[in-house]
């Protein structure tokens, strides 16, 4: 197995041999339309030439690495590969030079794209209506929560508490507390939800309980309609946080499951690319009783046209600007309109089988609590290295010396130094067998090889506390630190 | 399903006869039994169905189009569309491995280096979804900063931005007051400013360009009348090539949208948030930052930092929830601005006050129309009032095949049979020429 990823000395944009030269006879006024004193002194952005520029940045792109290179196996990121079609499509002149204020009869295209896709994600959630207006998983859980507290508002109820589990994505707490939730983890039981806990932690101050199923760890949560039950039987709702929806296509779905409010990351299940931290898109679908409470405008259909309605009394508001990320709702749109009903089941069925295939040729290497059925992903345990005074980031580290990226890790927090893997259904046997074969190597490598990996990525092991210490977040930062260093040597 | 030799080996590997046995822990009473969806499509079929279905929609192309109001139609050079596809930046995770991510990690760093330059503030971080939600956090920042329960929004500012400002202001039990602009220049009305800075305010957001397009001139009273409370400006980064950037101007907190620096319309999304503060507010920051640092081998080197901010650290005591973002925006953007380069970037801004002054000056012409309604410098943007209503003239601008402007009435009952347009370097003569003659044949 070979992998070496190209090195290239790129310096930054900034640090070309020229100082821009200010351009001649011109009048930054612009004819006076502009008064002197509310103009710039300098701006330090440099002047290169396009053929410099397209080197710089393919340089840099070789020293980055996406689906398109190889397995990345990201647990709970779902990085499956990115039918290109899709990004063919956001490039239309249709897609791309549409301005969200137009009148809504010349942009009736769109809105019925949206309004198409609001369809079948009701459909693969089991719910009854879906907001695109989201531009991310977190931005999802965060219009969930908003439309929690409406609920209750409307009701006359004050509930100031939202529970999780312990093995619940960071997005959630942080979600509820940011609609001025307090909120309760509860500790999991054998890795997934501790029912009697559960029991004695809901109460009248209960307003929901957020929950991914399959969970964390790749359980499925089998108790999910007697939880349902209990959070329904003392008013609170129910919250489906979908990172891990490519496991059940078309098996079970969150409205079936019970759920009131789910969110959907296109970026994750629906195959949109994302462009190394984003954009996503978080849709937000709800049953019935929540209806009312999505954000404005929604999108109606009446008489062969598509219009808005903002009038929605009880409505969250907006959470965003416009319509939400349709860039990325129309690549979602395309891919589900050619995997069809059929086809997004096998890529559940795939995803899954994928992720027990590589479960089980790996828990003899490495630890796996909970032994049992995976879905679509699972977390392994480190700790077997540290006999060897290694530790899970030492292996992830040499994960990449294999070409593989690595998979998530110390997440969930419930598993000592987690490894937490999920292939996606687009990887093939052929891969899978060769991820096996490299952690299988590196388990038995010398431990100095993975105590100083990677070896051969563009850079080694960073110093990232050095990072924090240093705050360097620009290259105006950057050489101010230099001045004041020389000055004070000087 | 069918399944592939390939996946017949693996099941029997599991000691499985059908991929049925992998979801037998899935209980019967929440099955679903498949999904009610039409069977798939090709590729060719999919080209077809989606072509006839967005044919529809009359773009910015064929149909002259003014509008504005935070999203802006501007020329993206080739090499920008190129770069940004390059599929290994497309593809990628947020760089969590930084080793083997410099290249999108140094394109952030230098996202964040071209953001400071213009804006002029000590820290940017790595992007927010828009520039709307980047107003909803620096409600909240304002809050952590300064720890008041009340926040002051001019009046200026979209109707869309207050709408999400309040949403995020509500879930941390802020209360929103508007202050005044004022009704001749258009730019904050100190005087309503002073009268609601009051005690438990926590800080203050006005734009400029603001939202009628009024360029704000009265930095140093506003600072003055804020006193320690949180300054939030909100801007249009593409301005910032000629004026005086915000963080010169005593902003603690800057926003803005960065769509204007090499991505397209799009409906409206995905944009880019635009989020920047001084550094002495850094650990309150939301979002993610792009540090600096070196390898093993001393060589220098980017990472991801300051992440006890973040939620998958800090969970519910986070600065914010946000986790995915627009990074491949900030890579556009980076490399926008690195292809047109500074001259290049002033020369835009300018070709876009040149087509402001012009297309307003010929609408003032016209009997019948005041532009720009409000005396103040603009960028590329301004109101223009007439004698008609601006829903009529809207009606008849589109019976002519034109986009016009953004009606304020609808918002803004004091400016009645007013509408904001925007012009950029994408409009031609004819262009102009085409919505002042259909002007002109209204009165």
């Amino acid at each position: 197995m070979r992998y070496h990823q190209a090195v290239h000395d790129v310096p930054t944009l900034f640090e070309n041999c020229e100082k821009p030269v200010p351009e001649k006879g011109f009048d930054p006024t612009i004819g006076g339309a502009l008064p002197k004193e509310l103009l710039r002194a300098e701006l330090n952005i440099p002047d290169l030439p396009e053929r410099d520029v397209v080197k710089h940045f393919v340089n840099l792109s070789q020293m980055n690495f996406g689906v398109d290179n190889g397995l990345y196996p990201l647990g709970s990121c779902t990085m499956k590969y990115n039918p290109k079609i899709c990004d063919e499509v956001v490039s239309w002149d249709s897609v791309a030079n549409i301005h969200p204020l137009q009148d809504t009869s010349t942009i009736q295209g769109a809105l019925r794209i949206m309004y198409e896709l609001e369809r079948m994600l009701c459909e693969i959630g089991g719910v009854d209506s879906v907001t695109l207006q989201p531009a991310a998983g977190a931005h999802g859980e965060y219009t969930g929560m908003q439309m929690v507290r409406a609920y209750h508002e409307l009701r006359g109820e004050v509930r100031n508490e939202i529970v999780l589990p312990d093995t619940a994505h960071g997005t959630n707490p942080a979600s509820a507390a940011m609609v001025g939730y307090d909120v309760l983890e509860l500790p999991s039981k054998e890795g997934c939800v501790d029912v009697e806990a559960l029991k004695a932690a809901v109460s009248r101050d209960t307003a929901a309980f957020m929950l991914t199923n399959p969970n964390t760890l790749g359980l499925f949560e089998k108790d999910v309609k007697e939880i349902a039950g209990i959070l329904h039987d003392a008013g609170a709702l129910l919250y489906y946080d979908g990172a891990n929806l490519n496991a059940i296509m078309g098996k079970t779905s969150p409205g079936r499951m019970d759920f009131d409010i789910v969110h959907f990351n296109l970026h994750k299940t629906f195959a949109t690319p994302h462009g190394g931290g984003g954009p996503g898109a978080g849709p937000v679908g709800v049953k019935k009783k929540l209806e009312e409470f999505l954000p404005i405008p929604r999108i109606v259909h009446h008489s062969s046209q598509y219009g808005l309605d903002s009038n929605r009394p009880n409505s969250i508001g907006k959470v965003r600007a416009f319509f939400g990320n349709f860039a990325v709702l129309v690549r979602a749109y395309a891919y589900i309109k050619m995997q069809g009903g059929n086809g997004l089941e096998s890529v559940s069925e795939n995803a899954v089988l994928n992720s027990n295939y590589l479960k089980h040729n790996l828990k003899g290497t490495f630890e796996l609590p909970y032994d049992d059925l995976r879905k679509h992903e699972f977390v392994l345990s480190g700790r077997p290295l540290k006999s060897k005074g290694l530790r899970t980031m030492d292996f992830a580290k040499r994960l990449l010396d294999y070409g593989f990226h690595a998979p998530t890790v110390y997440f969930p927090l419930i598993v000592e130094e987690a490894i937490m893997i999920e292939p996606t259904e687009t990887e093939s046997k052929d891969t899978l067998d060769r991820f096996i074969e490299a952690c299988k190597t590196i388990a038995n490598e010398d431990p100095e090889l993975l105590h100083n990996a990677p070896h051969n990525t563009a850079r080694r092991r960073l110093d990232e506390a050095k990072a924090a210490r240093d705050m360097v977040f620009s290259w105006r930062a950057y050489e101010k630190k230099r001045a004041d260093r020389s000055a004070a040597k000087a | 399903m069918e399944l592939s030799k390939c996946s017949l080996d693996m099941l029997r590997t599991l000691g499985l006869k059908s991929v049925e046995e992998l979801f037998s822990d899935i209980p019967e009473d929440v099955r679903t039994g498949g999904l009610k969806l039409p069977d798939g499509m090709s590729e060719l079929e999919l080209r077809r169905e989606l072509g006839a279905i967005l044919s529809s929609n009359k773009t910015a192309t064929s149909h002259p189009n003014f509008l504005g109001a935070g999203v802006y139609n501007h020329f993206i050079p080739a090499a920008v569309k190129s770069i940004v596809g390059r599929s290994e930046f497309l593809t990628s995770y947020t760089p969590y491995q930084p080793e083997i991510s410099q290249g999108m990690l140094q394109s952030l760093f230098e996202y964040q280096s071209f953001m400071t330059e213009l804006t002029a503030v000590d820290v940017v971080n790595c992007s927010m979804y828009d520039a709307s939600t980047a107003l909803g956090e620096a409600v909240l920042m304002a809050n952590r900063i300064s720890g008041g329960s009340r926040f002051l929004v001019s009046r200026a500012v979209s109707p869309e931005k207050k709408a999400v400002a309040r949403t995020y202001a509500k879930g941390a039990d802020i209360k929103i007051a508007e202050v005044k602009f004022e009704p001749e220049t258009g730019l904050v009305d100190l005087e309503d400013l002073k009268q609601k800075t009051v005690d438990g305010v926590c800080g203050f957001y006005f734009e400029t360009p603001n939202f009628f397009g009024p360029i704000e001139t009265k930095w140093d009273e506003i600072r003055q009348v804020l006193g320690e409370r949180t300054m939030v400006v909100g801007t249009n980064p593409m301005s910032l090539a000629l004026l005086r950037p915000p963080g010169e101007m005593g902003a603690d907190i800057v926003v803005g949208d960065a769509q204007v620096f090499g991505t397209p319309m799009s409906l409206g999304g995905p944009t880019i948030g635009v989020f920047g503060c001084k550094s002495e507010h850094v650990r309150k920051m939301p979002g993610r930052l792009i540090g600096m640092t070196s390898d093993l081998d001393g060589e220098r080197a980017y990472c991801m930092t300051l992440q006890t901010r973040e939620q998958h650290i800090r969970r519910s005591k986070a600065t914010s929830n946000i986790c995915t973002n627009e990074a491949l925006l900030a890579l556009a953007a980076a490399a926008y601005l690195a292809v047109v380069g500074r001259n290049g970037l002033r020369t835009i801004a300018a070709k876009n006050v040149e087509n402001m002054t012009a297309l307003s000056s010929r609408i003032a012409k016209i009997k019948g129309y005041r532009s720009p309604r409000f005396k103040a410098a603009h960028f590329n943007e301004f109101v223009v009032e007439s004698e008609l209503s601006s829903g009529k003239i809207h009606k008849e601008l589109l019976n002519k095949g034109i986009q016009g402007g953004y009606v304020l009435d609808q918002d803004f009952q004091d400016l009645k049979n007013s509408t904001l347009y925007a012009t950029t370097e994408m409009h031609t003569r004819a262009d102009h020429d085409k919505l002042v003659s259909a002007l002109e044949e209204l009165t």
